[in-house]
């Protein structure tokens, strides 16, 4: 999963109107409104299968997975590679083994779209102030206990009501809305791969980039060719210690730093957000080892972000990030050499805006999820000093 | 036109009246649910008894269980694990009493079989119907008995039909209701529930198959209950240890639990959890007990004596030994005993 949030209260600009959903949902039958109206001691059972979507339709071969003997399948998507049995599904629940061949079952199956300000994101150094049409699927490779998106993430593409949008429907409701670009966030994208790059291929041919929000928790060759159509890149690295990794998010952080290292070496713009959550991943040491890994193998112009943690899912019990401790990150970060180290979730602290790392002037200033202003020039530098700022300014 | 896509708002109101629901439901379930103890809180009271019910000619010479022995078995079984008696062969006002101990007017029971497998090895469906007649003899209504899975298709696969409405046994999956909305969570376990657990079941009667499972070691009793979840894909890493203890800590499912009966007319050794006809056996046999931790635990042991018997290693050698029965009996979790010497086994 990947940290941002699916709910649109903070976003400046409009989300997908939900209204017209509910009246639309209706009119097609929606099969959520059964159980809802269920009576409150009894269960109504529908009369036929709750899934009324056809199923072939968002049902394609995976692209990356071997077969094995007795029809068992291994997944090569992310570095869990699931050993899949026949009618059988991997770990993400959205890819399934039948007769020894791998599907995935998510291809066009959009259970959540809205226009976001790629602010919102976050992406701080890629088209400041344009929206992007963002979209998800169902499903995640991962199982972090602060998702706040947990009810589609960690849930079956069956169980949540979806709408066919295929890769051109996609590209053209981006360019209707005036979206430079396609987000495929809220979810994980790793695990809708082989629909991310069938839209961003038909986003290209119409104009429209692409950019994800992932975990980065995928191997190399499917990283290279998935995450390799797209235009930008914000990775979630959820804490720089395995052992958080490990019962905190059900995954490991190894493959994550490597995913990183080969973006750079890609060349894709890479942000990084780092959610801070209190007493799990918030001590120096561990702020400074991240600062200075990220300066070692990435260099010191990747944004990073440390963002405010609030109590979700199974972390309930945990208070919000103190802004303070927020801070003392982006000090530390700051001290340790990194140029652009910002806090996020925290609406109108200074550490939103981007300054120049060498004249210090603030360069775009953003409220809440808005670029209210956008000084750096055309050709990506500071209009006062001509230092060169990384980043993707102008479309 | 704008694209009209989107589910979160829906599911934010639905919490809201499910809540208000909840709180009018939740009395008469309280109501129902304090008349018996449940099976896991009452196992702890004593040594807990494991009842072995055999019937080499339950098949005769056909495949299929002959239902009137099959029917004379779980009788036997009912009142061995409630008497301690053997009983007399013919079904007796004695087994409808122990019945009574599980079930009776009032209640609602919801039969959670085990049909993943297909034919091969899923919950025979006369099995369910013997204790369909027991639970109505014992004064459940035929409409309060749900008999239920995952999913419709895969009931039917197994060769249930699926019952809908009327003054009958119902029989559907739970993708004809839905999960709820809301997470419960113990421990590593968040999930929503069926809603014919919560909705559906005051009493709750669990009918496993007994076959072996390539990453948890054995599927039994307690990992059948990964068939009432909306996420049970995230719980297979560790041989899903602690998974499925936590997930049978689950208020809703542990003060619901009253009985394990599980289906060992046909069992698996090895090459689980499909049904692979190579490595299956027909034991003939039911393990019934109020104890899902000790009926496990000896489930396990019947397979481990197969696979000696067929000269494969222990699953324990194989890396994969069900760790998580022993999780379930630990004092975190105190759900049943794993320890031989607190497990009573009565063969009749
Ligand atoms: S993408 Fe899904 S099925 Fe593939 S290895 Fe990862 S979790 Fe397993």
């Amino acid at each position: 999963m990947n940290c941002e949030s699916i709910t649109t209260e903070n976003s400046a600009r409009g989300a997908i109107d939900r209204r017209s959903f509910l009246v639309c949902a209706l009119a097609s039958g929606a099969v959520l409104g059964a159980g809802e109206l269920a009576a409150p001691a009894a269960a109504v059972p529908l009369a036929s299968g709750a899934e009324t979507q056809s199923d072939t339709r968002f049902t394609f071969e995976a692209r990356f997975y071997e077969k094995l003997p007795n029809r068992k399948i291994r997944c090569k998507l992310c570095p869990r590679e699931c050993i899949v049995g026949d009618k059988e599904r991997g770990y993400c629940g959205v890819r399934e083994n039948r007769g020894g061949v791998y599907y995935t079952l998510v291809h066009s199956r959009v259970c959540a779209a809205h226009i976001d300000p790629i602010e919102k994101k976050p992406l701080f150094h890629y088209l400041p102030g344009t929206t992007a049409f963002s979209i998800a699927t169902a499903g995640c490779n991962v199982n972090c206990k602060f998702c706040q998106n947990w009810d589609i993430s960690q849930s079956r593409p069956e169980e949540i009501p979806a709408e066919y949008v295929s890769p051109h429907q996609a590209a053209a409701v981006a360019l209707q809305y005036n979206c430079p670009t396609i987000a495929y966030t809220y979810s994980e994208p790793v695990v809708f791969a082989e629909y991310l790059m069938d839209t961003a291929d038909a986003g290209h041919v119409a104009g429209v980039r692409s950019i994800v929000v992932s975990n980065g928790y995928m191997q190399h060759d499917s990283l290279v060719e998935a995450y390799g159509k797209m235009d930008a890149v914000k990775i979630d690295l959820k804490a720089f210690t395995e052992s958080y990794y490990t019962k905190v998010v059900t995954g490991q952080l190894k493959p994550v730093l490597e995913t990183l290292v080969t973006l750079c070496k890609m060349g894709k713009w890479t942000e990084i957000v780092y959610l801070v959550v209190p007493t799990l991943n918030d001590d120096d040491a561990e702020f400074r080892g991240l600062a200075q890994w990220v300066k070692a193998n990435l260099g010191p112009d990747v944004p990073l972000h440390f963002t405010q943690f609030h109590p979700e899912y199974l972390l309930k019990n945990l208070p919000i990030t103190p802004v303070p401790t927020l801070e003392r990150a982006k000090a530390i970060a700051d001290a340790e050499g990194l140029h652009y180290v910002y806090i996020g979730n925290v609406p109108g602290h200074p550490a939103q805006n981007t300054y120049c790392p060498q004249c210090r002037k603030m360069l775009v200033e953003r409220v809440g999820f808005t670029a209210s202003q956008m000084l750096i020039r055309k050709d990506s530098t500071c209009p006062f000093c001509r230092h060169k700022i990384p980043g993707i300014w102008h479309a | 036109m704008r694209p009209s896509l989107f589910m979160t708002e829906i599911r934010g109101q639905s919490r809201r009246n499910f809540l208000t629901q909840c709180l009018t439901g939740a009395v008469a379930l309280g109501a129902s649910v304090g008349l018996r103890a449940p099976a896991q809180q009452a196992a702890l009271a004593a040594k807990s008894r494991v009842v072995i019910a055999r019937d080499p000619q339950l098949r005769g010479t056909s495949t299929p269980v002959d239902v009137h022995r099959l029917e004379a078995l779980v009788d036997r079984a009912m009142q061995a694990l409630f008497s301690g008696e053997h009983p007399a062969p013919a079904a007796s006002a004695k087994a409808i009493a122990a019945w009574r101990r599980i079930a009776g007017p009032g209640d609602t029971v919801s039969l959670k079989v085990n049909t993943l497998g297909g034919r091969g090895i899923a919950t025979n469906v006369e099995l369910v119907e013997v204790i369909c007649e027991r639970l109505q003899q014992a004064g459940v209504k035929p409409a309060n008995i749900v008999v239920w899975d995952r999913d419709s298709e895969e009931l039917e696969r197994a060769g249930f039909r699926i019952a809908i409405g009327g003054d009958r046994v119902q029989c559907y999956g739970t993708d004809r209701v839905g999960y709820e909305d809301d997470l419960s969570s113990w421990g590593n376990v968040g999930s929503r529930l069926s809603k014919i657990l919560t909705r559906s079941s005051s009493v709750l009667i669990n009918l496993p198959v007994l076959k072996d499972h390539d990453g948890a070691g054995v599927t039994i009793a307690l990992k059948n209950m990964y068939g009432a979840i909306h996420n049970p894909n995230k719980y297979h890493p560790n041989g899903c240890d602690p998974y499925v203890a936590d997930l049978n800590m689950l208020p809703e499912v542990r003060s619901r639990m009253k009985l394990a009966i599980c289906d060992a007319t046909t069992a698996m050794y090895e090459g689980g959890p499909g049904f692979k006809p190579e490595h299956s056996w027909k034991p003939n046999s039911l393990l019934v007990s109020q104890d899902l931790v000790a009926l496990d635990y000896t489930g396990w042991q019947m397979i481990e004596r197969k696979r000696a018997e067929m000269g494969l290693k222990t699953l324990e050698a194989e890396k994969r030994a069900p760790h998580y029965i022993a999780t379930a009996a630990d004092g975190e979790h105190r759900l049943g005993y794993c320890d031989p010497s607190r497990i009573a086994i009565v063969e009749v």
